[in-house]
């Protein structure tokens, strides 16, 4: 794997990245403990701009701005990566079955991979969180289950091209089974894909994460950033000027996102070749 | 040949339309239980509930609502929003243009822009300008579009308040004529449409990118290169038509993501659209509003699915001759 650390350490973009991630997985442990109130504390500092005290200031509560945001990154964290694992084994089984066994199966397989990306995501999600109960496994559940149709796709042509090469035909040939064939030939060969596509779909179920959240439909016992985003233009913030309570979440958003699809598209540059000529970044 | 191709497209289409209204009828009746719904109601007797379920159609067997739900839905009946007791499809049918001039307005800035700054970048490869280009764009992609509009709000509308913080007009005003109403729905445009760019700018600006740096290396622009014209007559004449294709297509085809953007910046901006009305339904537990808003959020990027492969047809000659 001297690749993987290439990538991982070649440049200084990656090394950043890597660093943000590195900064916001510790908040997601430990961000509770060290945070220097209880996020949930309110105070009659309501609405305060940033003092010694408070670096961030206050919300409309009197709950401390920096401890709330500390706290919030263990929801997108956890959300993010929960559900990129959901869509990940879900593409990946749709995709290998449909190109691998062809026919029947991958023609209904496929039709529900392209119905799946043909239908907007945010309404369909907003849908399904409405109708079970918003809660933490809800919105892995939701965000899971609605975003596996790209890696189905990308892993379908992989295990296309896969499946008439020399070294399977000829496993074939010597009356190796499906399961092997699958297990020891199709798959090391599909992962690396899989991997790359994993990790831009984990920025994608943050930004789901944050904008479900946003619109009301956040786990209601947890702070995110997306419910701070929410708490902060409910109670007026933006009219009240108070950019301390609205900047830091979303910048906290737009970071680790960030960070997470630079290092998904360098891995997705090592994977696949071909994409160098055109999507340098 | 191509009656044919397009008797296939809607084929698709409407297999695909229909696909959904399915969908829809199990995805609030199977998934979740409408009688949860009714239950809202705390002290209803076990009668009125009875009642409610037999006005809801809900007596019936699955079968029997289904077939009803199948009827309705083509008629364009939708139900009663629970909130306003309105008909949905009255509420839908006046939302409607409110989104289209918005991701209209939105999409037609992102193109323009976005093909403008990919020109740009694709020419000056590995540059300074391409390198900052590039940091926008992703910045632009990885910031949530509905916290980029409250920024827009908080600057443009508190800090420096030139422009209107929400609605589509401004409320109680008799309008002197009809041009000082239009000029007030464009001054309450600006910033919800500013929003809708920024969150197609990046993609656009990434593909435009893309397809420019592909077309920059094909024969065609090394020959027109060595016939003497200039280099920026290359690039403006023949290699940018050309690098348009995807582009024209992909803004159609990205309906999907705007049609989630539409939600975040309507709320925002209280622009009274489909995604505002889907928000209230949120909120409210208006199941048919929120059922109504899903299909006509889908029936639009099915549609807008369709239109890019028509354009595509008509502007790519190699489509047509296969």
């Amino acid at each position: 794997m001297s690749g993987a650390r290439e990538i991982l350490l070649g440049s200084w973009r990656a090394r950043i990245s890597l660093g943000v991630i590195g900064l916001f997985v510790f908040l997601a442990i430990f961000g509770t403990l060290l945070a220097p109130y209880d996020p949930d504390a309110s105070s009659l500092d309501l609405l305060e701009p940033p003092t010694w005290s408070h670096p961030l200031g206050t919300t409309e509560n009197g709950a401390d701005v920096l401890s709330q945001v500390m706290a919030g990154a263990r929801v997108s964290i956890l959300v993010g990566f929960a559900a990129a694992i959901i869509s990940a084994v879900i593409g990946s089984v749709v995709g290998l079955a449909s190109g691998y066994f062809g026919g029947w199966t991958d023609r209904i397989l496929d039709s529900l991979e392209n119905w799946f990306l043909v239908i907007p995501t945010l309404p369909l999600m907003i849908v399904l969180a409405r109708i079970w109960n918003p809660s933490l496994l809800v919105l892995i559940a939701v965000i899971g289950l609605t975003s596996w149709a790209g890696t189905g796709r990308i892993v379908r042509a992989q295990v296309l091209t896969l499946r008439e090469r020399a070294f399977v035909e000829r496993a074939r040939a010597l009356g190796a089974r499906d399961r092997y064939i699958i297990k020891t030939h199709i798959l090391p060969n599909t992962l690396p894909l899989i991997f790359a596509n994993t990790v831009l779909i984990v920025a994608v179920a943050i930004l789901s994460e944050a904008a479900l959240s946003f619109l009301g439909l956040g786990d209601p016992t947890r702070i995110s950033w997306g419910t701070m985003i929410e708490n902060a233009f409910d109670s007026g913030a933006p009219s009240e000027g108070a950019w301390w309570y609205l900047i830091p979440p979303g910048l906290c958003i737009t970071l680790l996102v960030l960070a997470i699809a630079t290092l998904g598209y360098l891995f997705e540059e090592y994977v696949n070749p071909r994409l160098q000529e055109v999507t340098t970044i | 040949m191509s009656a044919r191709w397009l008797i296939g497209k809607l084929g698709v289409m409407a297999a695909t339309l229909l696909f959904v209204i399915v969908f829809n009828f199990f995805l609030f009746r199977v998934m979740g239980d409408p009688t949860a719904q009714l239950a809202r109601l705390p002290q209803a007797t076990p009668e009125e509930i009875d009642k409610l379920k037999a006005d809801y159609g809900l007596d019936k067997s699955l079968g029997g609502q289904f077939v009803d739900y199948m009827g309705d839905t083509l008629t364009l009946d939708l139900g009663i929003s629970q909130r306003s007791r309105e008909p949905v499809w009255d509420e839908i049918k006046d939302a409607i243009p409110w989104t289209l001039l918005l991701v209209g307005t939105g999409t037609l800035i992102a193109t323009i822009i976005g093909s403008w700054m990919g020109v740009a970048a694709a020419t000056r490869r590995g540059t300074r300008t391409d390198d900052g280009l590039l940091g926008f764009s992703l910045f632009t992609y990885a910031a949530p579009e509905y916290w980029l509009g409250i920024l827009l709000i908080l600057v443009f509308a508190v800090w420096i308040p030139i422009f209107p913080a929400g609605l589509q007009m401004s409320p109680g005003v008799e309008f002197s004529s009809w041009w000082a109403e239009v000029t007030d729905v464009l001054d309450h445009l600006i910033l919800p449409a500013t929003a809708m760019t920024l969150l197609l700018l990046g993609q656009y600006f990434l593909i435009m990118r893309s397809s420019m740096v592909d077309v920059l290396t094909e024969d065609f622009v090394v020959v027109k290169r060595a016939t003497g014209l200039p280099w920026h007559r290359v690039v403006r004449s023949h290699a940018v038509p050309n690098a348009l294709l995807p582009l024209v297509t992909i803004a159609a085809i990205q309906f999907g993501l705007v049609a989630g953007g539409a939600i975040t910046i309507e709320t925002i901006f209280s622009w009274p659209g489909l995604g505002e009305l889907n928000f209230a339904a949120i909120n409210d537990k208006d199941f048919p509003v929120l059922q109504g808003t899903f299909l006509v959020f889908s029936a639009g990027v099915i549609l807008a699915n369709f239109l890019a492969d028509c354009l595509y047809f008509y502007l790519d000659p190699r489509v047509q001759s296969r």
